[in-house]
């Protein structure tokens, strides 16, 4: 259940390197995770982070003996935003790291930049893009979620291809490396999509008052029923 | 003007956290156990990793496995239900904390009113 980087795979400047950026930014999304977080929301990021730390257990299996598992960063931006999201996959990076010696103790900054900070705010542009075309449905919100959670994934191993390309320490190069990563990606991208669009879907069925990414839907125009003019007046 | 809630908050948390749980302890035993994208390109390419290991293989719960515990899929359902709890408090709390931090020293009184976050605040 590892997909993160070992020790010893980047060299060490590189590594620290991202520690300084990893936490900088994660500094800056505590500071507005404070600024943003109501009460309700306060549980409920909690348990965004639980979540992805459970999904995250789960590899499905992809073509050609590999598997993949969930990423989460744009699951917890859509459902808590960018910002919170961002510490909520970085708790989970920090947990897998120190709990379970998964995912390098030095790689903690490259592992931390690619899955709680690149993953949730590149993926989270992507969804406010695509949400942007789309009418302002729920469907719309889970659809524009799944393609964004899959775009990530890509971003991701993208963003480990130059960490690579900066200071990997195997011998083949950064392009070879770079070619093979997005290739296995590309499918690890299908699944993410496929849960992140479903887990958002059921969020928005139960509370959709909750769902960050879908506040701009008032409550008249996201169920059938509100639609069709059955929806109770409030 | 909100979408409605369908279910109280409390119901909602816990069924979310219920299914967190089960994914945990006992979806997650019977996952793949192929290596991940990543473990298998650096297979592939022969990319090192530190020929020591983890610096913290020894920990109780070192590579989702609980010490002690031999039947593989309770020892990694184990290892993940302690996963889950410490991840949902550990976040919970840090969210409580920065939450509690940011709204101490003489916050404007309209931020206050925690039920209405207004949309003028969304940003991001």
């Amino acid at each position: 259940m590892a997909v993160h980087i070992p020790d010893g795979l980047i060299e060490g400047g590189t590594s620290a390197g991202a520690g300084v950026v990893a936490a900088t930014g994660v500094g800056v999304c505590l500071r507005q995770a404070g600024r943003l977080l109501d009460e309700r929301r306060v549980p409920l990021a909690g348990l965004t982070s639980a979540f992805i730390f459970a999904a995250q257990m789960v590899n499905f299996p992809v073509a050609g003996g590999t598997s993949g598992h969930l990423l989460g960063g744009v699951l917890a931006a859509v459902l808590v935003g960018p910002y919170v999201g961002a510490v909520c996959v970085a708790v989970v990076v920090v947990v897998q790291a120190l709990l379970f010696a998964d995912g390098g103790v030095s790689a903690l900054g490259l592992n931390v930049a690619n899955m709680a900070l690149v993953t949730p705010f590149g993926g989270y542009l992507a969804f406010c893009g695509l949400r942007a075309l789309l009418p302002p449905t729920r469907t719309s919100v889970a659809a524009a979620s799944g393609v964004a959670a899959g775009f990530a994934v890509v971003l991701a191993s993208l963003a480990f291809t130059v960490e690579y390309a900066v200071g990997g320490t195997g011998g083949a190069s950064a392009t070879t490396v770079g070619v093979a990563m997005i290739g296995v990606h590309v499918l690890i991208a299908v699944g993410e999509g496929v849960i992140t669009a479903l887990t958002v879907s059921a969020v928005l069925a139960s509370r959709p008052d909750l769902v960050w990414g879908a506040r701009h839907l008032g409550p008249d125009r996201s169920s059938p029923a509100a639609a069709l003019g059955l929806g109770s007046a409030r | 003007m909100r979408p409605r809630p369908r279910v109280r908050l409390g119901a909602f948390l816990a069924a979310g956290l219920a299914v967190a749980v089960v994914l945990a302890f006992a979806v997650a035993p019977r996952a793949s156990r192929q290596p991940d994208g990543l473990a298998r390109v650096a297979r592939d390419e022969g990319l090192g990793s530190s020929p020591d290991g983890h610096a913290l293989d020894d920990t109780p719960t070192a590579g989702y496995a609980v010490k002690g515990v031999h039947d593989d899929h309770l020892s990694t359902g184990l290892a993940g239900t302690i996963g889950v709890t410490v991840t949902f408090a550990l976040a919970g709390g840090l969210f409580a904390i920065v939450r509690r931090h940011h709204r101490s020293p003489g916050v404007d009184p309209g931020r206050r009113d925690a039920r209405d976050p207004s949309p003028n605040r969304v940003g991001g």
